[in-house]
């Protein structure tokens, strides 16, 4: 009995290191292993766009005012106070409301503002003026920041005229500001520096390769080795079924460990993020993701006997899962049925813990829900897939 | 001693049977030729010897160990040169062949020498630390060979293992499996190459649509086709026409006429006074014979024999798929 199982267990390893020499030795997919990291971290860094993102934003400006005090805005726009974002609008000068419309639907600026006739005039009468902001409803996310901007720009000079004529109304006032807003919100966040987006999306990418090497890995390279024939030489030889899929998994578990490594690495060296929590958790914690998904990727690759039938299933796996794990995107943003079902996919969980532990440097005893339900997610799933693997390879 | 004993083996897919209660046996040390046409269902024979594949019905011993009961003992027994090369291209040949050596539980020492030995006798020793993916298909091919021979094996299964190489590297591989089976290694091999299995074969067994149909030494296979009251001729008919070889298929005498080469028929005969009564037959539909010759049956004559059908396509020279598996083979040959 124990000589068996020791001979299971060399038998896996032999099997395993011949994967990752077989790996390691292709050029072509050695390639894909380093660029996919780097191409995810862009990708996701940079395709969903931040304050500090938002460069030359081409913004139209319609000027009817016939007092002074919209020129004094416009300009104020155009030359932001110090400490806001200096090339943040580039202002083109627009004749009319209908113009700026038209020039908005040919795509040519993202938004206007309209300064009406009477502004001046209602201002210096003690009436509130209007100012009107048109925004593209085309493009949700660049008008949201836009109209961000905007009136984060409009609220600073509008505190200022304020603040002016609180002074003229009320000279000898200690601090006119704090009549004009009563208070401020200050935000402080509870991890030094200053966290981006990098820093959100890293442990979402980590436990992404992770998934993909032990789900699209795994039962691709079962599938290939099936239609190549090599598998035939694998079923018989007198091994144990058992180490044939443990020595595929060991593979892959390392070939995702390592590029999650890599996707760490790359994050800290090209954009700066910075690891808050404890390494030993953090690489316990990618195992367990390993773990957690190579049930589902043995069932696979059980089921699948063609490498294109086991693409078809993964991609309608792995996408839900991508986009449902709040690897992306937070899951506070989903609707209700969606949290719900986040809840049933490991890849949350992975997430999660990896997010606690690189971002905000939480210990293991702030996320032992997430290594249960990690661990019981490859507990189960293994304990239905490997009985069924080995059914299948002897039909 | 029996090395292999095949009974009812039986595989069905479905509804489709893909072997269909063959049963056949090898002695140790001899060579057994499986020989059909493509989709005849050698492969699927072989896979289940292998414990690739489980049979639907019937069993099998290989080395004398039931391949249901004792499957892994059947595997320490057999080696196999499947139809497709058991070797991953970007390990090196001594490195396949270490790999495979390690699961099979082989020795550190033993599998060194082994490698010595069967890649000297196979002329690769200077290609030992080449990747396989830069090999020529022939050199592939004998490393392969070598791996299902490194672990001793009583019984080598060879499925087709000359296909797709040129004469010269197919007339050494003959040579080294003759070598093989004088070494007391038993030989099944399977192939649609007539000549491989009548150069080869101490046995030869006859498959055809998922059944054996005959098995026998080659000689004996050819008497069957040509002796005493049987025999083959060919006739060659200046104007042969259709009406003519339909009235010859139906005469008592003929077991089998095929137009083998225009204007030429191919006719397996029996009977008493057979060929008078064909030439009378053929002259009173007003034919103009040209030729008569007596054929010394080869193994194609004894598949006509048995099938009624001619194992080789006569258009292309290419073997022709059992009739019934000609549609299927497209969608269901990778398992
Ligand atoms: N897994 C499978 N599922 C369904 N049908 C199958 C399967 N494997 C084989 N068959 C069918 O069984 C029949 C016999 O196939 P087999 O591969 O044994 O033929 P073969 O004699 O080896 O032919 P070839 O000379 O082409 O190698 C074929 O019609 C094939 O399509
Ligand atoms: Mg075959």
């Amino acid at each position: 009995m124990f000589q068996r199982i020791k001979k299971a267990i060399i038998h896996s390893y032999r099997l395993g290191v011949k994967d990752l020499i077989v790996f390691a030795r292709d050029r072509l997919r050695l390639i894909t292993f380093v660029i996919m990291p780097i191409f995810l971290m862009i990708m996701t860094g940079y395709v969903f766009p931040n304050q500090n993102a938002l460069k030359n934003a081409p913004l139209g400006v319609v000027n009817l005012d016939q007092g002074t005090l919209g020129a004094q805005i416009i300009s104020a726009v155009d030359r932001p106070a110090s400490g806001q974002n200096a090339t943040l609008l580039k202002l083109t000068y627009l004749g009319s409301e209908t113009e700026a419309e038209k020039e908005i639907k040919d795509q040519m600026i993202n938004g206007a503002i309209v300064i009406p006739a009477d502004f001046s005039a209602k201002i210096e009468t003690g009436q509130q003026a209007t100012v009107t902001s048109i925004t593209d409803q085309s493009n949700p996310q660049i008008s949201l920041l836009m109209s961000e901007a905007l009136n984060r720009l409009m609220s600073a000079i509008s505190t200022q005229m304020a603040t002016e004529k609180v002074q003229t109304l009320v000279p000898g006032v200690a601090d006119p500001s704090a009549v004009v807003d009563p208070f401020v919100v200050q935000t402080v966040g509870i991890i030094p520096g200053n966290p981006n987006y990098f820093e959100f999306m890293a442990p979402g990418i980590m436990a992404m390769v992770i998934m993909m090497a032990a789900m699209i890995g795994l039962a691709g390279s079962v599938s290939r080795e099936r239609e190549l024939g090599t598998l035939d030489g694998i079923l018989s030889a007198p091994i144990s079924r058992l180490s044939i899929i443990v020595g595929k998994s060991f593979a892959q578990g390392v070939r995702g460990l390592l590029q999650a490594a890599l996707t760490l690495i790359l994050a800290i060296l090209l954009f700066g993020v910075v690891v808050h929590g404890n390494f030993g958790l953090l690489i316990l914690l990618l195992i367990l993701t390993v773990f957690s998904f190579i049930g589902i990727g043995i069932m696979i690759s059980a089921i699948a006997s063609e490498q294109e039938t086991a693409m078809t299933i993964m991609m309608t796996v792995m996408f839900p899962m991508m986009f449902l794990s709040g690897a992306f995107f937070p899951i506070q943003q989903m609707p209700t049925a969606l949290q719900w079902i986040s809840k049933i996919i490991p890849l949350t969980y992975s997430v999660e813990a990896l997010r606690k532990c690189i971002v905000l440097g939480t210990g293991i005893s702030g996320m032992l829900t997430e290594v249960w339900v990690m661990l019981a997610f490859g507990v189960v799933f293994m304990a239905i897939a490997i009985p069924v693997f080995g059914r299948v390879t002897t039909r | 001693m029996n090395m292999i004993e095949v009974e009812n083996l039986t595989k069905r897919f479905g509804s489709f049977t893909a072997v269909d209660h063959v049963s056949f046996q090898v002695k140790k040390g001899e060579i057994f030729g499986f020989l059909g046409p493509n989709g005849a269902g050698k492969t699927t024979t072989i896979r289940m010897l292998c414990t690739l594949l489980r049979p639907t019905e019937g069993t099998a011993a290989v080395a004398g160990f039931d391949i249901l009961k004792q499957p892994d003992k059947v595997r320490e027994h057999i080696g196999l040169v499947a139809e497709k090369l058991i070797l991953y291209e970007q390990l090196t040949a001594a490195e396949n062949l270490t790999l495979f050596g390690r699961l099979n539980n082989l020795p550190e020492k033993e599998i060194k020498q082994g490698i010595e030995k069967w890649l000297n006798r196979l002329h690769m020793e200077q290609w030992r630390n080449n990747q396989t993916g830069t090999f020529s298909t022939g050199m592939k091919q004998r490393i392969n060979i070598a791996r299902a021979l490194l672990h001793h094996p009583d019984v080598l299964v060879l499925d087709e293992p000359t296909l797709g190489l040129d004469p010269q590297t197919t007339r050494a591989i003959h040579e080294f499996i003759l070598e093989l089976s004088q070494e007391e290694i038993t030989i099944l091999l399977t192939t649609h190459d007539m000549n491989e299995a009548e150069s080869l074969s101490n046995e030869i067994a006859i498959i055809d649509q998922a059944k054996i149909v005959a098995v026998d030494t080659p000689k004996n296979l050819k008497r069957v086709v040509s002796n005493g009251d049987t025999a083959v001729i060919d006739i060659e008919v200046a104007n042969l026409n259709e009406t003519m070889l339909f009235s010859l298929k139906k005469m008592e005498n003929v077991a089998s006429a095929v137009e083998t080469e225009p204007y030429n028929l191919r006719i397996h005969m029996k009977g008493d006074n057979a060929a008078s009564a064909i030439v009378g037959a053929i002259a009173a539909e007003g034919g103009q014979i040209r030729a008569i010759n007596t054929v010394e049956p080869n193994l194609e004559d004894v598949f006509l024999h048995f099938t009624g059908r001619e194992m080789r396509d006569k258009s292309t020279g290419k073997v022709a798929p059992s009739q019934r598996s000609l549609w299927r083979r497209r969608s269901s040959r990778v398992r």
